[in-house]
């Protein structure tokens, strides 16, 4: 408004000071004057013009603040061209992400018959087989459900083309003071390692401790039940109920639950560049004829079955650090887990032939602890150290066809793996397996794993 | 046990016993304009550090904890903490400051994003689908997110609103006559060429009429190779840049490698709060970015 008058005025101005000199006769006046008028109108109009256009972006940038003047005239169509085309069924898609991993494995030992002296065999356990395999590819679903409840699914298809649900659950995602309800098939938040998938290990196997005590990695169909205390430390408590179906559990006919745990964690900071995590968790599964194939004292394969309880402790613990908390270029990681189970109840050796059954109580314990550095930004090397004590394991009647051996398995790995990005990694692992008495069995990996689709969570 | 346990739960509650409105600031950025906008009505948990890379942080117990006692979390949204804040938000079971709640901000979502990529493929690396996530080094951009902010702590402490409004007119007041003073001061940046090491001065290049002629990263978020750095090094003289420009929180081998080669100014710009001995707050980081840049210039 203030341009507009002050131009006016100068054009008015320069009117009056140019004619004296100018004005020789009327008609020249005129003219002149006409010219001046002309002038004067097309400015006005002009600068009219401008300030409407100047009102007409102040009020449009009023009305969507969310356009600042930094836009770039190519942003707007882009965000408003992805906005048009999530609309429609597409745009509520579930996260989607599928891993896809590949092993060579070089084992001096045939894997066929794999076994840790002195402990019950079940679950997944072992090197895996020799040569060139396919590893799970796993398939990854989640969103939220609605405004209650998340919901995820990992489906597992392995190399021998068959299809198994690793998880499928719905969590609550509104509860109060802290609490969340898991329902489906999980991994248990026993220990450190048993709820993480197993692409995001460190080393290409399970510790000899989780195939010994939890056949890999404990999940089962149930319920979970996670309280977070409103405090300034992590103390996270949980308690699970479910039907147990898995190693050390079994299958079973029953209306109750089959295995049932509480887990404890607690965590903290300690200033930018450290971190750190504690658990402790029970659990206690009630097997019902429970199978394990066995060697009697005579060197006879038998089927054995087991009924009654299984009491299994893990204290966890794990620690990271990394330079101002930025562990992009280096870190370490340091991080071990301690389990110790008791079973108690009834066996019967060789179930198809003499099928004599008698009172067995085993009390056993192992663990592992492992160190990762990473020594560059997308390099890491690691040492596992695993051991097992086979304890003490009491037949009663059937001493006179089995025993205790009194071994205690130990296994060293070392691995060096490179990332290039968040999505991919390339492993080469070695170990020095002593699972089997005598017969000590170099292993040689490699492995890759890589993700596809949505961005993995960086979990702890 | 029990009783250690018991013991514990009840040392925790009075520990979390704190007055005012809690918030989470996923960066420094944010947690200082909560400062500056709640002054001792908020007490701000900061989840980063200006040392910190924020694509690359993990759900730590501690982070969990602090989101599980929010009333307020700030984030910049627009997946720069993709990887870690769906697990904190998952795991902290806290439904006050789950997206869509008022306890939950993107200040991302508030503004004009630059670089809304077109093409999503992850071979052009870390990529955001929803455009350029470094929002908060053009200062324009911080106003508004401050009236954001305040409006959301009018809402979760409405007994405060008054405290609130007046912090933000305030607040408001100084940074516009702050803004006149800097773009007044870069001036002379005013269509200057640089090289930058990740794309994360975009909104400042903006801002103040920068031009990036080359990145240090071969791809967002790859790590310099010698291979680009070389092509990159026969490029300058074409391109013609007169300064090399990188965050505190980025490695500074890559920019040092072309600087010496090139005898270009390297100008280490804090980024964030935090990121440098003088940008102790909001107005301080502005303040040092542009004196860094028109030093490095001279």
């Amino acid at each position: 408004m203030l341009n507009r008058t002050v131009l006016a005025a100068t054009l008015s101005a320069l009117s009056l000071v140019s004619l004296p000199v100018l004005a020789d006769d009327a008609s020249d006046l005129k003219k002149l004057r006409a010219e001046v008028d002309a002038l004067r109108k097309a400015y006005e109009s002009r600068v009219g013009e401008l300030e409407s256009r100047l009102k007409q972006a102040e009020t449009k940038q009023a009305a969507t603040p969310a356009a600042t003047a930094a836009a770039t005239p190519a942003a707007a169509p882009a965000s408003a061209d992805k906005a048009a085309r999530q609309s429609g069924d597409t745009a509520f898609n579930p996260a989607v992400s599928l891993i896809l991993s590949g092993t060579y494995a070089n084992l001096q030992k045939d894997p066929e018959g794999y076994r840790i002296k002195g402990f019950v065999p079940g679950g997944e356990i072992g090197p895996g087989s020799r040569g060139f395999s396919l590893g799970e590819s796993e398939l990854g679903l989640s969103a939220n459900v609605d405004r209650l409840f998340y919901g995820q699914a990992n489906i597992a298809l392995s190399s021998e083309n068959e299809v198994g649900v690793e998880e499928a659950f719905i969590q609550t995602t509104s509860l109060p003071a802290g609490l969340k309800l898991k329902a489906g098939r999980y991994f248990s938040g026993i220990g450190y390692l048993n709820e993480q998938h197993a692409h995001t290990w460190d080393f290409v196997d399970a510790p000899l401790a989780y195939q010994a005590f939890l056949g890999g990695q404990f999940g089962q169909d149930g319920v979970q039940l996670k309280w977070l205390a409103p405090s300034n430390t992590f103390i996270e408590l949980g308690a699970e109920a479910g039907r147990g179906s898995n190693f050390p559990g079994s299958d079973r006919s029953r209306n109750s639950s089959g295995a049932q745990s509480l887990f404890g964690h607690v965590g903290g900071d300690i200033g930018a560049s450290h971190s750190w995590r504690a658990g402790l968790a029970w659990l206690r599964a009630n097997p019902s004829a429970r199978e394990h194939s066995d060697i009697d004292l005579a060197g006879s394969e038998v089927t054995n079955t087991f009924s009654g309880s299984s009491r299994l402790w893990v204290a966890d613990f794990i620690w990271k650090w990394a330079p101002n908390g930025d562990a992009r270029r280096t870190s370490f990681k340091l991080q071990g887990e301690y389990f110790r189970r008791k079973e108690v109840g009834e066996l019967v050796y060789d179930k198809d032939g003499t099928a004599s059954a008698d009172r067995y109580r085993s009390q056993q314990s192992g663990a592992y602890a492992q160190a990762v550095w990473q020594f560059l930004p997308a390099w890491r090397t690691g040492y596992r150290y695993d051991w097992l004590d086979s304890g003490k394991v009491d037949y009663t009647g059937n001493s006179s066809n089995l025993a205790n051996p009194d071994y205690k398995p130990r296994k060293h790995s070392v691995m060096v793996d490179w990332s290039p990005s968040e999505f991919s990694r390339v492993r080469l692992q070695f170990a020095n397996d002593r699972s089997r008495e005598n017969q000590p069995d170099r292993q040689v990996f490699l492995q890759y794993q890589m993700s596809l689709g949505a961005h993995g969570a960086h979990g702890f | 046990m029990m009783r250690w346990l018991i013991l514990a739960v009840c040392a925790s509650f009075s520990l979390s016993a704190q007055a005012g409105l809690r918030a989470v600031a996923c960066e420094p950025e944010w947690g200082a304009l909560l400062g500056e906008l709640g002054g001792d009505k908020v007490s701000i948990y900061t989840a980063t550090t200006a040392q910190q890379d924020p694509h690359h942080i993990q759900a730590r117990p501690s982070l969990i904890a602090a989101v599980r006692n929010a009333d307020l979390l700030v984030c910049t949204g627009a997946e720069l903490e993709t990887g870690w804040l769906p697990l904190l938000l998952r795991q902290s079971g806290n439904a006050a400051v789950q997206p869509g709640k008022p306890g939950y901000l993107e200040a991302a979502a508030l503004v004009q994003r630059l670089e809304v990529p077109t093409r999503f493929d992850r071979a052009d690396g870390d990529v955001h689908a929803a455009g350029n996530p470094h929002i908060h080094l053009d200062a324009r951009n911080i106003l508004l997110v401050a009236e954001a902010v305040s409006q959301r702590l009018v809402t979760l402490d409405a007994g405060n609103a008054g405290v609130y409004q007046s912090r933000l007119a305030d607040f408001s007041r100084r940074w516009r006559s702050a803004m006149q003073r800097w773009e007044r001061e870069a001036t002379p940046l005013r269509g200057v060429a640089i090289v930058v090491h990740h794309r994360d001065l975009a909104y400042l290049q903006n801002w103040l009429g920068l031009r990036e002629v080359g990145t240090l990263e071969p791809k967002p978020g790859v790590e310099p190779s010698s291979a680009h750095l070389a092509g990159l090094l026969a490029s300058l003289p074409t391109q013609r840049p007169q300064l090399i420009v990188r965050a505190a929180y980025n490695d500074g081998r890559a920019a040092e490698w072309l600087s010496a080669r090139a005898r270009l100014p390297v100008a280490v710009l804090p980024f964030t709060v935090g990121g440098s001995p003088r940008a102790g707050d909001l107005f301080a980081l502005f303040d040092d970015t542009i004196a860094t840049l028109l030093t490095a210039l001279r």
